[in-house]
């Protein structure tokens, strides 16, 4: 297993929302809320709490996410340690007040190429990947 | 294993009813070549040529029990295909678009 710098990898993804940063930090933080767009879990903005995010299972994998709040800057930053099947991750999420709304930018850093395994079982990979594979056909890419 | 070559694999993935196929496979585990074609509701000549073509990119793997062929599912064979930032990629912009829709029923 390498720790370098060079192997680790950071997916980025932004997004405009046209709603409040307040009501934003909401759906973010407040459990049930989280649970409506993301997983069931046990979440609480507390730096230092552990907590889980909890899928439903599929063969080869319990469907648990192992997390740790590490950042809580109320309606601007929000940071938890990620881990699930060998998959050691920190996502970052940052609200920055835009016009009409809210700029949400996430990064979700650690990802190496020796981490392959993590992915078997997770349902959504498969039907993600497939969806992209077929697109990918389809678009005579191959 | 000397691994599959991946247009092999992309082919294999490419047609519906052997995705069927394989994904049935990764969830059942190991079935036979009669219960297979029970399961995708076509000939079982037609079963055995789509395994063929799965075994040939190695996502599949047989075993000769008696006058049975029972096959098993090797998920690993993608292993060398599945780019994790494209995954959590689509993982997490399926999930804005749950929280765009959240917050459209929020109170504001």
């Amino acid at each position: 297993m390498s720790n370098s710098q060079e192997s680790t990898r950071t997916l980025v993804i932004e997004k405009s929302l046209p709603h409040p940063p307040e009501k934003v930090w909401r759906a973010l933080t407040e459990s049930p809320l989280l649970a409506q767009w993301l997983f069931n879990n046990d979440f609480e903005p507390v730096v230092g709490r552990r907590f889980q995010f909890r899928a439903d299972p599929v063969p080869n994998w319990n469907g648990i996410i192992e997390c740790e709040v590490l950042v809580v800057e109320p309606v601007r930053q929000l940071s938890y340690r990620w881990s699930s099947m060998g998959l050691d991750s920190v996502v970052l999420l940052t609200l920055t007040p835009a016009e009409g709304g809210t700029h949400l930018l996430m990064k979700h850093s650690g990802f190496r190429p020796d981490q392959q395994a993590a992915y078997q079982g997770a349902n959504y990979g498969w039907q993600k990947f497939l969806g992209t594979l077929e697109q990918l056909l389809n678009g005579g890419a191959l | 294993m000397k691994p599959a070559r991946p247009d092999h694999v992309f082919r294999a993935l490419a047609d519906p009813t052997r995705r069927a196929i394989f994904e049935e496979l990764t969830r059942q585990g190991e079935q036979t070549v009669h219960a297979l074609t029970h399961y995708a509701g076509i000939s079982q000549p037609a079963v055995s040529k789509h395994l063929t073509v799965l075994k040939r990119a190695k996502l599949v793997h047989p075993r000769r029990l008696g006058r049975e062929t029972h096959y098993r599912a090797q998920p690993d064979a993608l292993a060398p295909m599945v780019d994790w930032l494209n995954l959590y990629g689509a993982f997490w912009r399926d999930r804005f678009d749950r929280l765009e829709a959240l917050l459209e029923r929020m109170e504001p």
